[in-house]
């Protein structure tokens, strides 16, 4: 059977709520007959016409407010924001507004707003940052960012049907990097739920997007100097399955918070701060964060590589937290 | 279209409406008068306190033609838009109040309020931002092809944000059912028209999007009635949004702790002979539908409902603080 990459993942089950629900429908900028800067809604016009895959102008604020307006109003849109980077021109619109409907008013906002982030593509400062915290940090939106193509499609899903707010991150540098045979039969990801990746003893890496691969890829040698690493992937950031979290680190006593998002704010402080009031009496050494610096993300290869954290810091982390 | 010189009045308006109109202004004015120069000075009610006194024609006049499917995103000086759609005075003091049973629930205060079941939006207020999710509203009426019509408010402040322009551009490319009104009350904040803008028009910028305009004197509530029922019917009918620049002066300062010393005082003494509720009580009176006794006795009943809603929301409980945490997200 024929693999399926992540981007493709997310199309489909995109496809999938588009044909099983007529009051979702996708807005956003060029998504229409060129089918996104990244071609999530490719072929999308062609199937549901202009009414459900609605072209707008270069409008962030616009087309976030137009969502929230929308949802607000019975439907389900899906806005694409073209790289995450832009949502800062809708900031208000999310934070302000869209965060605070149920609270305020009880009224739903079921909306959610894909945004392509992160590094890895040579994008520079404006096309590769992970904008996630700011999002985190606000009372009534969720976040979600898959790192495998199962969950891409079983997330988008699951963030169509809710009824809040919600921030689905795609990871760029995962689009077509990596594929897997996804099932035949019909599947949601449920919302607020990590996942162990790979199970072990010695150590537990949390983290989420690309950094699951990185770590997955540190923990496979890890493995032949004996040393062995738990990979929990967060899948959602919130609501966070602290359970997982906790549960993980008390098996293993010792944890790395591993995030490509940039270090002061991050969400490894976080966690930080949660493993320490839950857990502390289980740790066996100190709570170890693997993170960007706090620079924008830079554009020359040699730098960008320099910036992303990679298989090697967290090796050298690891063995350092194991050795402790 | 652009925009056209101050419009003529309608003679269609009846006596009834000229009643309800009448009813609607008054209630705003006096219920408003009853929060800022009494609950407020009394320290009954805290925060902010916003009222749009002088500005009463604006949403009088268009938010009576609003039918029950339609769905209106006012500003904080609407306060008929509220009543119009059957928001009782008794809610609008215990939203004040801060209390359980106001709209809000106490999470929100003074005007930031709305209700669904009434389609009323409730305030965002990083003024301006109501324009993108009105256009959504609207946006969701085409797509299910229904004949609604979303009434949308601002003030002369709201078109300097982006969303302002960014949110008109939307809706003419979308060619959306929606009425902007504009209530051009010459200061935003302390900041006055001429530090705003260099045009002299709200209604001058909505050529540049492709969209109809009028300017309508915003102290006469015929007049907005009347341009109004023109805007709405051109979005009713799929030809897309319509703006009306109402020209009028905000009597109050921008809040109740603002004694608006900014504003000269020949400005204030010209605006002071145009209060709309005298010019629409002068009018009745001579087309002969009314006379002082009558209007003595509408306020009356106005002052009678108010201390009524006033003693009831005294009398409604805070929310507790045990719910702090409630209704952020969704609980499955």
């Amino acid at each position: 059977m024929a693999e399926t990459t992540y981007v493709e993942a997310i199309r489909e089950g995109l496809l999938e709520e588009m044909r099983r629900d007529e009051s979702v429908f996708v807005m956003g900028e060029d998504i229409g007959v060129y089918g996104g800067a990244f071609k999530v809604t490719k072929g999308f016009i062609e199937e549901f016409g202009e009414r459900r895959v609605i072209d707008t102008p270069l409008s962030e604020s616009a087309i976030v407010g137009a969502g929230t307006g929308a949802a607000i109003n019975g439907l389900r849109p899906v806005i694409e924001m073209q790289f995450s980077d832009f949502m800062a021109c809708g900031f208000d619109q999310i934070t302000n507004f869209a965060a605070k409907c149920r609270y305020r008013w009880g009224a739903a906002v079921p909306m959610v707003i894909r945004a392509p982030a992160g590094g890895g593509i040579h994008g520079g400062p404006f096309h590769s940052q992970n904008p996630e915290m700011p999002y985190v940090h606000t009372p009534g939106l969720k976040v979600v960012q898959p790192a495998t193509a199962y969950d891409a499609k079983g997330l988008i899903k699951s963030a169509v049907r809710d009824n809040d707010p919600v921030i689905y991150l795609e990871h760029k540098h995962l689009y077509r990097k990596i594929k897997e045979e996804l099932p035949q039969h019909k599947y949601v990801v449920p919302l607020g739920r990590a996942a162990v990746r790979r199970e072990g003893s010695d150590l537990s890496i949390i983290t989420y997007g690309w950094m699951v691969h990185v770590a997955l890829e540190a923990a496979a040698q890890l493995a032949s100097e004996a040393i062995d690493v738990e990979v929990v992937d967060l899948r959602t950031l919130v609501p966070m399955d602290r359970e997982m979290v906790l549960t993980s680190v008390r098996k293993t006593n010792k944890a790395i918070l591993l995030h490509e998002d940039t270090l002061t704010g991050g969400l490894a402080g976080e966690l930080a701060g949660i493993i320490s009031e839950h857990a502390f009496e289980y740790l066996d050494g100190p709570l170890v964060r693997i993170a960007a610096p706090d620079t924008p993300v830079p554009f020359s290869p040699p730098l960008e590589e320099a910036f992303l954290p990679n298989t090697e810091r967290v090796l050298e982390k690891a063995r350092w937290l194991h050795r402790y | 279209m652009s925009a056209t010189a101050i419009a003529s009045v309608s003679q269609e308006v009846t006596s009834d409406l000229a009643d309800k109109l009448l009813y609607y202004m008054l209630m705003m004015r006096e219920l408003e008068d009853r929060i800022e120069l009494k609950l407020y000075r009394q320290g009954k009610i805290v925060g902010g306190c916003y009222t749009g006194r002088g500005q009463e024609a604006i949403p009088s006049g268009s938010a009576v033609l609003s039918r029950p499917d339609d769905y209106l995103c006012p500003s904080h000086r609407d306060m008929a838009a509220f009543l119009i759609r059957g928001m009782t005075p008794r809610e609008v003091l215990a939203q004040y109040l801060g209390r359980v049973t106001g709209p809000t629930g106490g999470r929100d205060g003074n005007m930031h309020m709305g209700c669904a079941r009434r389609h009323l939006l409730p305030i965002i207020s990083s003024i301006g931002a109501s324009i993108p999710v009105a256009n959504g509203i609207a946006l969701a009426m085409k797509y299910r092809g229904e004949p609604n019509v979303v009434f949308n408010y601002w003030g002369d402040g709201a078109t300097s944000r982006g969303d302002w322009h960014e949110g008109l551009n939307f809706a003419t490319v979308q060619k959306l059912p929606i009425v902007y009104l504009c209530n051009n009350n010459l200061y935003a904040y302390s900041t006055p028209l001429e530090k705003q803008m260099v045009v002299k028009n709200v209604a001058d910028r909505a050529s540049a999007y492709g969209m109809p305009a009028e300017i309508v004197d915003g102290n006469d509530v015929f007049a907005i009635f009347d341009a109004s029922r023109r805007a709405v019917a051109h979005a009713r009918n799929g030809l897309g949004p319509y703006l009306i620049e109402c020209k009028t002066f905000r009597v109050s300062g921008h809040s109740a702790h603002d004694a608006a010393d900014y504003v000269p005082q020949h400005v204030r003494e010209e605006w002071s002979k145009k209060d709309p509720i005298l010019r629409l009580q002068k009018d009745m009176v001579e087309r002969g539908w009314a006379t002082e006794q009558d209007f003595r006795q509408v306020r009356q009943g106005v002052l009678e409902e108010i201390d009524d809603a006033v003693n009831w929301a005294l009398e409604q409980p805070f929310p507790d603080p045990a719910t702090l945490e409630e209704g952020v997200y969704e609980v499955i």
